[in-house]
């Protein structure tokens, strides 16, 4: 038993950190924002760089072949930075949908090189979700169809914008014909893979609303011990410092659920979409909560669109709807939580 | 990163199993805050020791098995799913105990701890004063070094209130002022005294159930000697901070017993499913309960792991106190809407059966937010030195 990264994880974690924190001001985002894209090729090309779009490419296919758990810390800067950018998709789902096809796969062959080098940005879209982010930008689309996999171009399909609250993201409804042509994988393995995508959106959701929480507390304690009235910074006051220090409690008792959730997918464990949704729920009640306290804190400045708080915000009101709202995961847990002979209580946290 | 047992770990718990199996108590104790069930939990202590099972993270000359953080997990996993008494010598094993073995000298160590292992000596504490509640650096009781023909001696004058055990306990301890001209966290000295010596006399308070669960003490120029005393004179705030320390952190509650709690409450959920369903949001705080249990067990065992790796707790260990006193109103509280008209029933009543063991831990769960530092302290700790916010 031990619940701890390695030193490789933590140090590689520390080095993305330190790098988004120069190449993703938010002034930088604000520019990226006003794009048709919502995206930049020069981030995409410093993230391909720093070896994130290779991260979990098997290396004979140019990759670093790591795992869901090293996902799980880079996934909370992603979200502490609010990157603008369709790595998650096209990194870490569509490398897992691809590598599950048959080593002959042409999809496999042709498309891991071009995620793991930066070239390609895939778009995956799942009906639990009304609509396909970055799907116009994408160089690939992955579809569910009756729990098929299906591949096609963009040029494919009919795209249909639907702006968003979050000025950073791009959402199409896709209109299109599934064929024999565009069919990767029937629905047997189908149903599986499309499970193990929803988990893994899961888990990097709830690592990028954990970063995104701590990034709203801290912008909340800056600004309070920054701002004045009274005479004095109004984090000296304890309405205000019991504010964050609850958000801080949230953050806490959330990290290792998500942590736990990674390791979970990363092991195979038959729990983790238990594990999954418990993340979910968990890290969207941190970031929730971030959002509320932060503005309060930041008053009517924090109702502004000057004001940075906003972003993150925003992204995590909009993240946490996606890949499966928390009706979905709720349900989830009550279908264990209430199943008869449930394992539940002391000694059974890893059990399996 | 590994999150299954070794299989050492594994033969472990079946051990502890096997031994609570066969020796928890089939009918439950009376509270340990009567003098009938003091004496049962006193025995229960005793027995734990026969087994070397009442202090498992303590070395194995001093009684204990020398057990790693999460063996401690494990054992207290195994501890609360057997239904086991609550631990009546807490005070002394899980928050004196390790302050003893940083602090304490050998002969100290020698002195106290195997008789607190085998529950012959149960421990009070001696913080708070009616003018030092939140507040104990306000402590205002003297403890005067003073030598005479029968060696150093400190004379204690004062009072000490809220004494969590002191109606029957053994020993207590506390922090008492030892510079007469000193204020604040100066001055203060962490003395250890039997609670028998001439001079003092316990007054008990009742608590929300009526049973004397804390005392006041009173001090008339009480000797104790300096031999009691725990590191060195005037070093009593920092002796006492790392009480307070381990108090937050790890051991005070252990995530099993809130685990086991919540597991009852699915079960009281399901048992009354028909009814509560008219109330959706009673479903809603049984799952998070369960959700919340489960979070403070993935913490402590991350926690833990850190410690075992050589790293240490910070002002995080504030977030603990927070969580679990707060979950624990939730778990009471939900229960008791879900028991609705039968939840005010007194544990002697015909039809108390289901309800009181609720009953008395929602009165119980009252107290969590106010002890061991109240959580409005705890907010204050976090903001201040884990968000780095100015004091006021």
């Amino acid at each position: 038993m031990d619940f701890t990264f390695t030193e490789d994880q933590l140090s590689l974690s520390d080095a993305i950190h330190k790098f988004l924190m120069v190449e993703a001001a938010p002034e930088l985002l604000r520019e990226i924002w006003e794009t048709e894209s919502g995206r930049s090729a020069e981030m995409r090309a410093k993230l391909a760089d720093q070896g994130l779009t290779a991260l979990s490419v098997p290396e004979a296919y140019g990759g670093m072949g790591l795992g869901d758990l090293d996902w799980v810390l880079i996934q909370q800067e992603l979200g502490y930075y609010a990157i603008p950018d369709s790595l998650t998709a096209t990194a870490y789902l569509a490398v897992y949908l691809s590598k599950a096809l048959p080593e002959d796969s042409k999809l496999k062959a042709h498309w891991l090189p071009k995620i793991a080098d930066g070239s390609a940005r895939v778009a995956v879209g799942h009906p639990i979700n009304p609509f396909v982010a970055d799907a116009a930008n994408a160089s690939l689309l992955l579809l569910w169809h009756a729990d098929e996999l299906h591949a096609l171009r963009p040029e494919e399909a009919t795209l249909t914008l639907n702006a968003s609250i979050d000025s950073s993201r791009r959402l199409y409804r896709v209109q299109w014909t599934p064929s024999d042509k565009t069919r990767v994988c029937g629905a047997e393995q189908g149903r599986e893979l499309w499970q193990g995508v929803i988990n893994r959106a899961g888990v990097a959701i709830s690592a990028q609303l954990l970063g995104l929480a701590q990034r709203m507390l801290d912008l909340g304690t800056d600004y309070a011990a920054q701002r004045k009235q009274f005479g004095k910074p109004i984090g000296s006051f304890q309405a205000v410092k019991h504010h964050l220090a609850d958000v801080a409690v949230k953050i806490e008792f959330a990290r290792p659920v998500v942590q736990r959730a990674a390791q979970s997918l990363a092991t195979g464990h038959p729990r983790a979409g238990l594990h999954v949704s418990h993340a979910r729920l968990v890290a969207g009640e941190a970031a929730r909560l971030a959002a509320r306290k932060s503005i309060q804190v930041h008053g009517a400045m924090g109702y502004t669109w000057e004001a940075d708080l906003q972003m993150f915000m925003k992204r995590a009101w909009a993240l946490d709807a996606t890949w499966g709202d928390a009706i979905f995961h709720k349900a989830r847990i009550a279908d264990f939580v209430l199943a008869e002979g449930a394992a539940l209580g002391p000694a059974e946290t890893f059990t399996h | 990163m590994r999150l299954e047992y070794t299989e050492r770990q594994k033969k472990f718990r079946a051990e502890v199993r096997e031994w609570m199996t066969a020796n928890v108590p089939k009918q439950a104790l009376s509270s340990f805050d009567t003098q009938e069930g003091f004496e049962q939990h006193r025995a229960w202590e005793a027995k734990l020791h026969e087994g070397r099972w009442s202090a498992v993270t303590w070395p194995k000359e001093l009684g204990g098995r020398s057990c790693d953080l999460i063996d401690w997990l494990i054992f207290e996993e195994e501890y609360w799913r057997a239904g086991a008494p609550l631990r009546v010598n807490q005070n002394g094993v899980f928050l004196l105990a390790p302050t003893l073995m940083e602090y304490g000298t050998d002969e100290q160590k020698a002195r106290f701890l195997p008789r607190m292992a085998a529950g012959a000596d149960i421990w009070a504490q001696g913080w708070s004063e009616p003018g030092a509640g939140s507040d104990m650096a306000a402590i205002r009781t003297k403890a005067i070094l003073t030598s005479d023909s029968q060696g150093d001696h400190y004379v204690i004058n004062g009072q000490k209130t809220w004494s969590t055990r002191a109606v029957y306990a053994d020993w207590c301890f506390g922090l008492f002022r030892t510079d007469p001209d000193s204020s604040r966290h100066h001055g203060l000295t962490f003395i250890l005294l039997p609670l028998n010596l001439p001079g003092i006399s316990i007054r008990p308070i009742k608590q929300l159930n009526g049973l004397p669960g804390f005392a006041e003490i009173f001090f008339d120029n009480v000797r104790v000697p300096v031999a009691n005393r725990l590191g060195a004179e005037g070093q009593g705030w920092n002796v006492a901070m790392a009480t307070a320390g381990f108090e937050r952190g790890l051991m005070l509650r252990s995530p099993a017993r809130f685990q086991k709690t919540a597991q009852n409450l699915v079960a009281l959920y399901q048992r009354h499913r028909e009814h509560a369903d008219r109330d959706p949001s009673i479903r809603d705080a049984v799952l998070k309960s369960w959700m919340d249990a489960e979070a403070y067990a993935l913490s402590t065992y991350q926690t833990a792991s850190r410690l075992v790796r050589g790293g240490h707790i910070g002002p995080e260990a504030s977030t603990n106190k927070i969580f679990w006193s707060e979950l624990d109103l939730l778990m009471h509280e939900t229960a008791m809407r879900i028991l609705g008209a039968r939840g005010e029933l007194m544990p002697e009543a015909p039809e108390a059966a289901e309800s009181a063991p609720w009953l008395d831990g929602f009165l119980f769960a009252q107290a969590g937010p106010i002890y061991a530092g109240s959580n409005e302290i705890q907010r204050n700790i976090i903001a201040e030195r884990m968000l780095g916010l100015p004091r006021a």
